[in-house]
């Protein structure tokens, strides 16, 4: 049963995976990115972990995915790359990069987890309560250090992301002394 | 509760592998800047998933919450990144980043 939801879950991500590569038009690529996520949550769910899996739907799915979709939405650009031929061999060259990386890694893994075998899975392993245990005690300032670097992008997305104040006319009302560029 | 163990955690290192190699693949073929962005997002789930999968074979939480710290590093990745992109686009009128070749050389 879970290896019928495994391999249904992993070509699912794989074939989205693909889309997302390929596909043209960006929107179309960033919604097959919800498909991998989503199946990729389900691999964290079957893996024992479904706090991650469940933050995977709401933070991924729902947060990042939507940040793009208003981004292309803002920017209007979902008829661009229009393919110029020449890139055929950027491509292949791509092509082999990647195919490399997987030779070299998978027999690495397999061969790295061959003779171990996960135990079963325990209660304790799964409960969201110890992993909060654990977050807030022994990686309690990881914690603040990356609610500290999300506060950080928060303030940089906006300031690069705000309408640069008028220049030529001197407007009053600009009063920002960032990025006065000139364009 | 107790799910029994029928599928080899090797088998998620390899989905990990090779979702890490399209996303790699992506990121050096698309042009739109976009299009990395979401290839660079694939390799980082893919990270996740490797990581989420030694967690499991070690019986270790550590790496459930490296996953937490590298989801957040992700969404203020793409905050940031969409940001600057709009601000390129507002000068340029593109994001295509073979165009962007301006603190090339």
């Amino acid at each position: 049963m879970e290896t019928a939801i495994f391999l249904i879950f992993a070509a699912l991500a794989l074939g989205s995976a693909l889309m997302v590569v390929t596909h043209k038009s960006p929107v179309y690529a960033t919604m097959s990115l919800v498909v991998t996520l989503f199946s990729l949550a389900v691999m964290f769910v079957l893996l024992g972990a479904p706090f991650i899996g469940a933050l995977q739907v709401l933070v991924y799915a729902g947060a990042i995915v939507v940040l793009f979709l208003f981004v292309l939405m803002l920017l209007n650009i979902s008829k661009e790359e229009h393919q110029q031929e020449g890139q055929t061999v950027h491509r292949w060259v791509a092509l082999l990069g990647a195919g490399a990386f997987v030779g070299l890694v998978v027999p690495l893994l397999y061969r790295a987890t061959q003779p171990r075998n996960a135990g079963a899975l325990t209660e304790q392993f799964v409960s969201i309560r110890e992993f909060a245990r654990d977050l807030f005690t022994r990686y309690l300032l990881q914690f603040e250090i990356v609610g500290l670097l999300l506060l950080v992008a928060v303030v940089a997305a906006t300031v690069v992301a705000r309408k640069p104040p008028a220049a030529p006319s001197g407007a009053p009302g600009a009063d920002s002394p960032v990025s006065e560029v000139e364009p | 509760m107790s799910l029994p163990n029928s599928v080899p955690v090797s088998w998620f290192l390899v989905l990990a592998a090779l979702l890490f190699a399209i996303g790699v693949a992506g990121a050096l073929t698309r042009r739109n800047g976009i299009g990395i962005f979401l290839s660079i997002e694939l390799m980082l789930n893919a990270a996740n998933v490797a990581l989420v999968g030694y967690s499991r074979l070690l019986g270790e939480r550590t790496g459930q919450i490296m996953v937490l710290f590298v989801m957040a590093v992700a969404a203020a990745e793409a905050a940031v990144g969409l940001g600057l992109f709009i601000a390129v686009y507002r000068q340029r009128r593109t994001i295509d980043v073979n165009r962007l070749n301006l603190m090339r050389w």
